[in-house]
């Protein structure tokens, strides 16, 4: 059985800091969401409030229809894995899965069945004689993930879990994590810093900035549509381009920029920005294009010298000098002819929908 | 020393090293083995002191004397100090530093001038007497001294520093997520302190037991000044023995005994914990 969650004002301050800004947020049922914000925005905070370790000074946090603001952490039967994963290190790996069921008065050789069956769940079998100590990294996350969920727990919190692990382990976790959560139906509240982790591994993110929530939504259409300069920058990579707009027209709007003249198609919905009025847009570097000469039709274009090549595999990450400033560019490797190099005199192209405008928050 | 010391160097060292050598065989193991010898030849050669020890009814007394005590201070200090030692770690910024701070601040006074302050104030007519009588709670004044009460007062006092301290060093290093995770599973705060934090701080209480309680055997200011003469402790008895009766051989008996009695202790300690660690060596 899962349980929904919702903050309603949830507001924690600390002497005058406020930690938690008047949040309201709510987590479906059997939901994988992520909490993403950079570190001493709140996040952490905001997972320790609905496990119970922080209490709010304003507002409510509930479990379903169920008010649990101030039910101590003990009896919301919430599983948390903690950053660190405090695995108890005077305990076997049996004797730290079986504490939560002793706790609940399981008899014995029902608590012996379930700690071996999770154990085969979470791919450790046969290392329930073992001691924390005597275990990796992975191996230690993933008991602390089998003892936070042996209780059959209503929602299973997670914080900074795999930030510790190598880049390999991490994606190999982060898969697990995801097929448990298939499997489940628990409820995921997932907290970290990693934007790649928050985009790969969620139904929906909720980026969290200085005690508040700035966005939230499917990765993707976060991703894509980012409101603002903090949530565009902080997920994935930016170009921002400063101009000011000159005339709107039919849902298109020209701005000049670095001295040049540069047109934006608008989203059928959305406020336009008014003639006059300073705009800011983010440009993916994947949406850019390179060329070696002015493109025509209706693309920007804008001239570039470039001034370094990263070369990773499947494309080339590029940086280059344009009358906007330093842009980055992300190109495929695999389209043939010469490889871009240092120095080259490019022009580099968008798609007029391509950028979003976003509300200066900086 | 490294190998690519020259003969010369290497001589320096060792007379260096030879130096406090010296005076440890001079000061101490020489004194030491005088004791012993002593116990063994005075008044008559033979064990007739070591036979005292299982007949003598005054010397039994005495020893369950200390015993209790003893038991009683180190069970005492213990839970004081675990208790200023867990608030110390857990009190947010500067009020953890000044409990640690009143804790170092009794260590560093010297044991005579506090058991004086603690005469001053509960002495017949001393401040906690007068105060009493003073508001009419009592009568007549409550016996504070001259009697165990006083003793292990006084020695709880003196006791809670070396209880608190290696409990303090040892909590520190406890995870403190995981009474949080604990409770996280299900566990109540008295549970989780149970089941948890307490076995995590039990190598701290062994370490903090052991000290206190071999420190309380030997004690002898505190117990001579409260006890005032009504409740002796080995270590005053033995300096009677020296000073008073000058009966050598007995005296010296004791101390054997007492110090064998430590050894036997550590001994049995060091099966549990290790005992570098607790006297900071590791």
């Amino acid at each position: 059985m899962s349980a929904s969650i919702r903050l309603e004002h949830v507001t924690k301050s600390y002497g005058g800091y406020l930690a938690i800004d008047d949040v309201s947020l709510e987590i479906g049922a059997g939901q994988f969401v992520t909490l993403l914000g950079p570190s001493g925005s709140g996040k952490t905070t905001l997972l320790m409030t609905i496990a119970g370790f922080v209490r709010p000074t304003r507002g409510r946090v509930l479990a379903g229809e169920r008010d649990i603001t101030d039910e101590p952490p003990e009896r919301r039967e919430f599983g948390m894995v903690f950053q660190g994963y405090a695995l108890f290190p005077n305990m076997t790996v049996a004797e730290n899965l079986a504490f939560p069921l002793k706790l609940r008065g399981v008899p014995s050789a029902a608590i012996q069945q379930e700690v071996r069956r999770m154990l085969d769940v979470v791919h450790l079998p046969g290392l329930g004689g073992r001691y924390p100590r005597e275990l990796s990294g992975g191996q230690q996350q993933r008991v602390a993930l089998a003892r936070a969920l042996i209780f059959n727990p209503k929602v299973l919190l997670l914080d900074e879990s795999l930030s510790a692990l190598d880049k390999k382990l991490r994606a190999e976790l982060q898969e697990e994590l995801r097929d448990l959560h298939g499997r489940l139906g628990t409820t995921f509240v997932f907290v970290t810093h990693d934007q790649e982790e928050a985009l790969s591994m969620s139904d929906e993110i909720v980026i969290v900035n200085r005690g508040r929530i700035v966005q939230r939504g499917a990765p993707k259409a976060l991703y894509d549509r980012p409101d603002t300069r903090f949530v565009a920058d902080f997920l994935g990579r930016a170009n921002f381009i400063e101009g000011a707009a000159t005339s709107l027209s039919d849902r298109e709007v020209s701005y000049s920029a670095g001295g040049l003249s540069l047109r934006h198609g608008l989203p059928a919905a959305g406020a336009a920005p008014q003639p006059g009025q300073p705009v800011l847009l983010g440009l993916r570097p994947e949406k850019l294009r390179l060329a070696s000469e002015a493109p025509g039709g209706q693309a920007n274009a804008v001239p570039a010298e470039i001034t370094l090549v990263t070369y990773e595999g499947a494309d080339y990450h590029i940086r280059a000098t344009t009358p906007l400033g330093s842009m980055q560019a992300i190109v495929a490797s695999t389209g043939g002819g010469t490889s871009p190099a240092r120095g080259d005199k490019v022009w580099l192209s968008w798609d007029q929908d391509a950028a979003v405008v976003l509300r200066d928050d900086r | 020393m490294t190998a690519d010391m020259d003969a010369g160097t290497r001589r320096v060292y060792l007379v260096l090293l030879l130096a406090p050598l010296v005076l440890l065989a001079g000061l101490y193991l020489f004194p030491l083995s005088r004791v012993l010898w002593l116990s063994v030849t005075v008044p008559t050669p033979g064990f007739g002191n070591f036979e005292r020890l299982l007949t003598s009814s005054a010397i039994h007394n005495v020893i369950w004397t200390t015993v209790r005590i003893c038991v009683l201070t180190t069970t005492l200090a213990l839970l004081i100090g675990y208790a200023i030692a867990y608030a110390a770690l857990h009190l947010r910024g500067w009020r953890g530093e000044l409990l640690l701070f009143f804790v170092l601040l009794s260590f560093w006074l010297s044991v005579l001038i506090r058991a004086f302050a603690w005469l001053t104030l509960l002495q017949s007519r001393g401040v906690i007497n007068t105060w009493l009588m003073g508001a009419g709670i009592i009568d007549a004044p409550l016996p504070l001294i001259r009697n165990e009460f006083g003793v292990v007062l006084g020695m709880v006092h003196y006791m809670i520093p070396y209880a608190a301290l290696p409990l303090y060093a040892n909590m520190k290093g406890i995870d403190p997520r995981l009474v949080p995770a604990a409770r996280g599973l299900g566990a109540g705060p008295v549970q989780a302190f149970l089941k948890v934090y307490l076995p995590m701080s039990l190598p701290g209480l062994i370490s903090a037991g052991i000290l206190t309680f071999i420190f309380s055997l030997g004690f002898y200011v505190t117990p001579a000044l409260l006890g005032g003469g009504k409740t002796i402790m080995i270590a005053e008895y033995i300096a009677a023995q020296i000073n008073d009766t000058l009966n050598w051989g007995l005296g010296s008996m004791l101390a054997t005994a007492l110090l064998l009695v430590i050894f036997a202790l550590l001994a049995v300690m060091s099966l549990f914990v290790d005992l570098r660690k607790v006297f900071g060596v590791k």
